[in-house]
């Protein structure tokens, strides 16, 4: 079975090569680029009849098998819905933008991320493999960002690109932990194995609300859910093809795609239930109001997708038989139509160079195929028999009507979401062509067969959908609903139902649509007020906020640990030291104060007491010359000690290494300018002084504890031993270092010479300063 | 075989030695630098190969057995970790050959990237702690003459802060290795293992952790001793950047781990708890440092800074999938931020500017350059499938099974923030029109790290490295199965160490 794979993978293979397609053939591009997207639509259309039958199709091979991942596909009634909507669409689409961004010298380009988004998005609904399905899903928001970002010299579309990354980015990395979490219960990654476990290991786990809120956290900021809707209209910056693919028909769906998915695991909770119909309904109501309140014909469609999605997010938690085919009626119904929509809005601006409804009107004589096609997806979405929209709506009202909690309110806000969409409906698909010709921009003129041949189609299969919905309705609703529900669903589409509840509440829809529409310049007004009062505490704003909050707050934080000043980088350093160091030392290990050490010699203590000196007048003194002897002071005090405690060779060449240093130090210091003493406040020299106390403290108190302890015995004892019998040299420290160990000595040497590379360097090499000196 | 595992040490030091002997020709000094860097590739997964194949590698220096002697031990981590610095070695040798101005190229930046690169292998082939400590005064020396070669006032600046801090962790380094010493006698490390696993003291060896984990942690530029770095990378020729960008803090990351995965391993519950507080800090407060910078390089260098934090949260979780996560972590991590300074060095030279607000234009000038950057820079970001999605999905999932839900939180919080600092360079550099404020070629004008760099170089040679790198990107994300099977080994060893201590102690020799 690799037909899946070729299905996926060929999306990725020609999204690869279709800027040097569109290099080829710069003017047909789109329409050589949609055969691939037209063969997948013609692969799935085969698998409808066995699909229909009960069949699945599966294919798959491990693809990290350590991290569990299976890169494996199956081909159900759900996925299938989605993969002909993607690859239909698609192939409708590709074409279209063809003829949209002719010799836009970026097409080559969109093409690749249009294509590399189909595939995508064809894996997202064909993956079993939870992990698998989630690298899609990411693949999908990037290819999201590409084309929203498309028109990238403007600061808005980069903005919106941003936008849609992080906020789908968010939901996405949460809907990971989730994803991983069921994996653990599960102990499998596939979703197909967590079916057939069930519910029960999910839902009694204690970690199931977390996870319900991750998973849910990907599907809603995915598919708009309010208060994560915000980054749908302004996603509208992209091309029209783009918005009526990605952010209409297709990419927005696979937030409700993953609910429908994973419902058999979450179903019957209580949680499931309101956090669905919560967040659908007020997402539904807010969609179709904010609609209104728009004049662009791109940003009236977004909200009114917005509202769609909520409207499919609310179906889908009502969990019952009728609400999910009624939800997966309406994601087809929804799908054609505002598709259908975008990609009329697009041409109407390509024609008559304006997108704003107040500005539009009459152009059906300029443009009259548009216009038909708009019209019939207007129809369509203002729910008109015999249109599609119409058998959508009427399951609509049936599922809410059946609706086992919160029945009247449920089927209240139904009724307001549809009375405005049959008001929005005319608005963005009739009112623009009818009425008299306004002036626009740009002289009105028909659009070329590549924009308006998609709209058409779809808005032409709308209709012919809504004549023979029982075909559709069987062959895609219930199958795919079946899958939803986990158990095989038998119930009949039809037009006409007979006279019932849903009907009269039809009839009321058209009745208050008309109205609406007829009232909708005060009513845009009214609701503008609304949306204006409510603004500052909106989620519009709540990003920005969070956004300036996160980058001030980085601001802020930077500035106190990279603060550009050295002492003040010590101090935190030597700072964490004493604090680990010190915590450790003094609470989990047993301080102790060795005997030994009250037995000093008094020209030992009168020793220590010079260096200590010593070291005093380092600190105070502001002349090199005496820091540098004070300094030496000590160096020499050392070696003394080390003479007192037996060790005539480590004295020596202590006495050695100090001499030198002193010798070099006044050298260079002869050269050099005048110390200039920082006036720093007597707090910070307070400050200074305690923590370099308190370094000496903990070294002091760490060798004193360290110092009675021996685990075992050392290995310098086979030193001495061998020293001479095996390396030949009577000096041990010499041998040690030549030989026992003379690899460090071997990079010591290269320290050395690297150093000395370094002086040369620098004396000699100024770059930027002219010649060297 | 064993002269194998010498070869790492030995191909760079020759190469430095001949370039030394070459310092009037600078042509020579360049093939040479070039055969150096191709043999320590070659030198590096040969070694992998024979590490995987026929297990841990060691060799006695100068034939003193162990533990009196200085022994070199391969095991899969260290040969992994060799490997790598062959292929930036060679990557960035490359990049150099065509971006290095002939003043820093005739003032010994060949030998010194040689010293660098024996230093960083030295560092991960010992078995000695004394001698890491060696290794890592190598590399301290190296970089920091490499950093202010050129003598320019942000160099020297910057190398100031730099050196200045590193010499901090090495007196704390040298200070536990003295007290280690004392106690335990001996300072070979598979030896220091044995005895620290019998020694029944966890307080005062904890202490002893602690230093260590500053120490390195200064090395590995962890919270809240990283300071050094983004004050120091932004500011050398963008090939020296590269290159410590890629290695040096992975020495720190790979000496944290050694330690406490061999010797510090009595009382974990208390020192990797620590190291779980500093991996989610440093991945905070590093990315943080990131949204904020306007400069491409400085922006880059913070988040360095918060990317060693996922490849210390596996140490902390101390489970076989967290440190697997880790060395993939690392793996990936390596070559991706390598490619990304190169790709900045890139820019400067097309663009004379590494200041977001003075570029723009090249997404649509440089349609490779935009797609040879989105692949590192995703890839840093964590998106699926590159190279940094699934380390950072096995160190999740790793967290996850620990119980760390807080810090897997800030693990994904801190990848979101990433993708928004990558996407900044994006929006700014590429999509961005052309502000058209050019700073002017690049051989007319002084900023950092530029002055005097051959704009008559072929630019293929810059494209060649940084495709490469992309590649390799892409390959090793598609095909991450073969990565995590030596990282899982690699884990497995360091979990359980009594191979690598046969390998020392017992008959290796």
């Amino acid at each position: 079975m690799t037909g899946l794979f070729t299905a996926v993978f060929s999306g990725f293979l020609l999204a690869a090569v279709a800027p040097w397609v569109h290099r080829l053939a710069p003017r047909r591009s789109g329409w050589i680029l949609a055969s691939l997207p037209l063969a997948l639509t013609a692969y799935f259309v085969l698998h409808i009849g066995p699909i229909a039958e009960g069949a699945a199709f599966r294919a798959g091979f491990s693809w990290i098998p350590f991290l569990g991942i299976r890169l494996s596909f199956l081909l159900d009634g759900l996925s299938l819905l989605f993969c002909l909507l993607i690859t239909g669409i698609g192939t409708l689409v590709v074409v279209y933008s063809g003829g949209y961004l002719k010799g836009h010298p970026e097409l080559g380009r969109f093409h690749a991320y249009l294509l590399m988004f189909m595939a995508s998005m064809l894996g997202v609904v064909l993956s079993d493999n939870a992990i698998a399905l989630f690298v899609f899903w990411e693949l999908t928001s990037l290819s999201s960002f590409f084309l929203i970002g498309f028109d990238h010299e403007r600061a808005a579309a980069r903005a919106a690109a941003l936008q849609a990354l992080l906020v789908t980015g968010l939901g996405g990395l949460a809907l990971m932990a989730g994803l991983l979490l069921m994996g653990r219960i599960y102990g499998s990654l596939e979703l197909s194995r967590m079916m057939a476990e069930g519910s029960g290991p999910l839902q009694s786990n204690p970690l199931f609300l977390p996870i319900l809120i991750l998973v849910l956290a990907g599907a809603f900021t995915k598919s708009a859910q309010f208060p994560f809707h915000i980054w749908l209209p302004n996603a509208m910056e992209a091309p029209a093809p783009v918005s009526a693919y990605l952010h209409a028909a297709t990419m927005v769906k696979a937030g409700v795609y993953l609910v429908a998915r994973v419902n058999p695991l979450f179903a019957g909770s209580p949680f499931w239930f309101w956090m669905l119909v919560g967040a659908g309904g007020v997402t539904m109501l807010l969609g179709a109001c904010l609609a209104m309140v728009e004049t662009d014909l791109k940003r009236i469609l977004a909200y009114s997708t917005v509202s769609a999605l909520g409207t499919l997010t609310l179906l889908l938690g009502l969990d019952t038989i009728r609400a999910t085919e009624a939800a997966l009626a309406f994601l087809l119904v929804h799908g054609l139509y505002k598709g259908a929509l975008f990609l009329t809005a697009g041409a109407v601006d390509h024609g008559a160079g304006s997108r704003n409804v107040a500005e539009l009107g009459g152009l059906r004589r300029a443009m009259p195929i548009t216009a038909l096609a708009a019209g019939l997806a207007a129809l369509s979405m203002a729910g008109i028999p015999p249109f599609f929209g119409f058998v959508g709506k009427e399951t609509i009202y049936q599922a809410v009507l059946g609706s086992s909690a919160a029945r009247g309110l449920v089927t209240s806000a139904a009724l307001l979401a549809n009375l405005l969409f049959v008001a929005i409906g005319l608005i963005v698909g009739i009112r623009p062509f009818i009425g008299a010709l306004k002036e626009t921009p740009q002289h009105p003129h028909e659009a070329p067969v590549d924009l308006w041949i998609g709209p058409l189609l779809l808005g032409a299969i709308g209709l012919a959908a809504g004549l023979v919905p029982g075909a559709v309705g069987h062959d895609f609703v219930l199958r795919a609903a079946s899958v939803v529900m986990d158990r095989t669903t038998e119930t009949h589409f039809s037009l006409w139902h007979g006279w019932n509840t849903a009907v009269a509440l039809s009839l009321v829809t058209f009745a208050a649509g008309l109205t609406v529409f007829a009232a909708r310049h005060p009513l845009s007004r009214g609701f503008a007020r609304v949306s204006g009062a409510l603004a500052p505490v909106g989620p519009a704003r709540g990003y920005f906020r969070i956004l300036d909050g996160t980058i001030g707050m980085a601001r802020g934080v930077t500035r106190v640990f990279q603060s550009g000043y050295l002492n003040r980088y010590l101090l935190f350093v030597l700072f964490t030291t004493v604090g680990l160091a010190g915590y450790t030392l003094f609470f989990r290990a047993r301080l102790s104060w060795p005997e030994e050490v009250l037995h000093v010699r008094f020209y030992e203590a009168g020793l220590v007491a010079v260096m200590l000196v010593a070291a005093l007048t380092a600190i105070r003194s502001r002349a090199r010359l005496v820091t540098v002897i004070a300094l030496g002071v000590v160096g020499y005090g050392v070696s003394l000690l080390f003479l007192f405690f037996g060790a005539p060779d480590l004295a020596m060449t202590q006495i050695l290494v100090e001499t030198l240093t002193v010798i070099l130090f006044v050298l260079i210091f002869y050269r050099l300018p005048q110390v200039i003493v920082l006036s720093r406040s007597a707090g910070m020299r307070l400050l200074d002084a305690s923590i370099a106390l308190a370094c000496g403290g903990l070294m002091t108190a760490l060798v004193l504890t360290a110092v009675r302890v021996q685990w075992r015995p050392s290995i310098a004892s086979y030193f001495s031993e061998h020293s001479l019998s095996l390396a030949k040299g009577h000096n041990i420290v010499n041998v040690i270092l030549v030989d026992f160990r003379g690899f460090d000595t071997l990079g010591e040497i290269t320290v050395l010479s690297a150093a000395g590379i370094g002086v040369y360097g620098l004396l000699k090499l100024r770059s930027g300063r002219g010649e060297a000196p | 075989m064993k002269s194998l595992l010498v070869m790492p040490i030995v191909l760079p030091l020759a190469a430095a030695a001949l370039c030394y002997l070459a310092w009037p020709w600078r042509r020579v000094q360049r093939l040479v630098g070039l055969l150096g860097a191709i043999g320590l590739f070659a030198a590096g997964w040969a070694l992998l190969a024979v590490v995987w194949t026929k297990g841990i590698q060691s060799v006695q220096i100068g034939g003193w057995p162990a533990p009196y002697g200085i022994t070199l031990v391969a095991d899969l981590l260290s040969a992994l970790m060799v490997a790598l610095t062959g292929s930036m070695g060679l990557a960035v040798m490359v990049f150099s050959l065509f971006s290095m101005d002939p003043g820093r190229e005739s003032h010994g930046y060949y030998p010194l990237f040689h010293i660098l690169l024996m230093g960083v292998s030295g560092a991960f082939l010992t078995g000695d702690i004394f001698n890491l400590y060696v290794w890592f005064e190598v590399l301290l020396i190296a970089s920091f003459v490499l950093m202010s070669l050129g003598g320019e006032r942000a160099q020297i600046e910057g190398g100031l802060k730099y050196v200045t801090l590193n010499l901090v962790s090495s007196a704390l380094f040298l200070a536990a290795v003295g007290i280690l010493y004392g106690e335990a006698g001996t300072l070979n490390m598979a030896d220091l293992a044995v005895t620290l696993r019998g020694s029944g003291q966890t307080g005062l060896v904890d202490t002893l952790a602690m230093l260590f984990l500053v120490a390195f942690g200064i090395k590995a530029a962890i919270f809240p001793l990283f300071f050094w770095l983004p004050a120091s990378y932004h500011t050398p020729p963008p090939a020296v950047s590269a290159i410590f960008a890629g290695l040096l803090t992975k020495v720190g990351v790979y000496a944290l781990i050694r330690v406490f995965t061999m010797l510090f391993v009595g009382d974990t519950g208390y020192t990797h708890a620590w190291i779980l507080w500093a991996a989610g800090l440093t991945m905070v407060v590093g990315i943080l440092g990131a949204v904020v910078q306007e400069d491409v390089r400085r922006l880059l260098s913070f988040n360095i800074v918060s990317h060693i934090g996922y490849m210390i949260m596996g140490l902390g979780l101390f489970s076989p999938l967290g440190l697997a996560g880790s060395i993939t972590y690392i793996v990936h991590h390596i070559i991706v931020i390598t490619n990304l300074f190169l790709i900045s060095g890139l820019i400067l030279r097309l663009r004379g500017s590494y200041r977001l607000a003075g570029l723009g234009g090249l997404y649509a000038a440089r349609p490779l350059l935009a797609f040879l950057f989105m692949i590192p820079a995703l890839s840093l970001a964590g998106i699926p499938p590159l190279s940094g999605f699934f380390p950072k999905l096995a160190l999740v999932k790793a967290g996850l099974e620990g119980g760390q839900y807080w810090l897997v939180a800030a693990a994904l919080a801190v990848g979101l923030l990433t993708l928004y600092s990558v996407i900044k360079i994006w929006n700014e550099a590429f999509w961005k029109a052309d502000p058209g404020t050019r700073e002017g070629p690049l051989h007319e004008q002084t900023d950092a790290g530029t002055s005097g760099a051959p704009a008559n170089r072929p630019l293929w040679g810059w494209f060649a490295p940084i495709g490469v790198l992309a590649l390799v990107t892409v390959a090793i994300g598609l095909a991450a199965e073969p990565v995590f099977e030596v990282a899982a080994r690699a884990a497995e060893q360091l979990l359980h160490p009594e191979g690598y201590i046969q390998a020392v102690l017992g008959g290796g020799t």
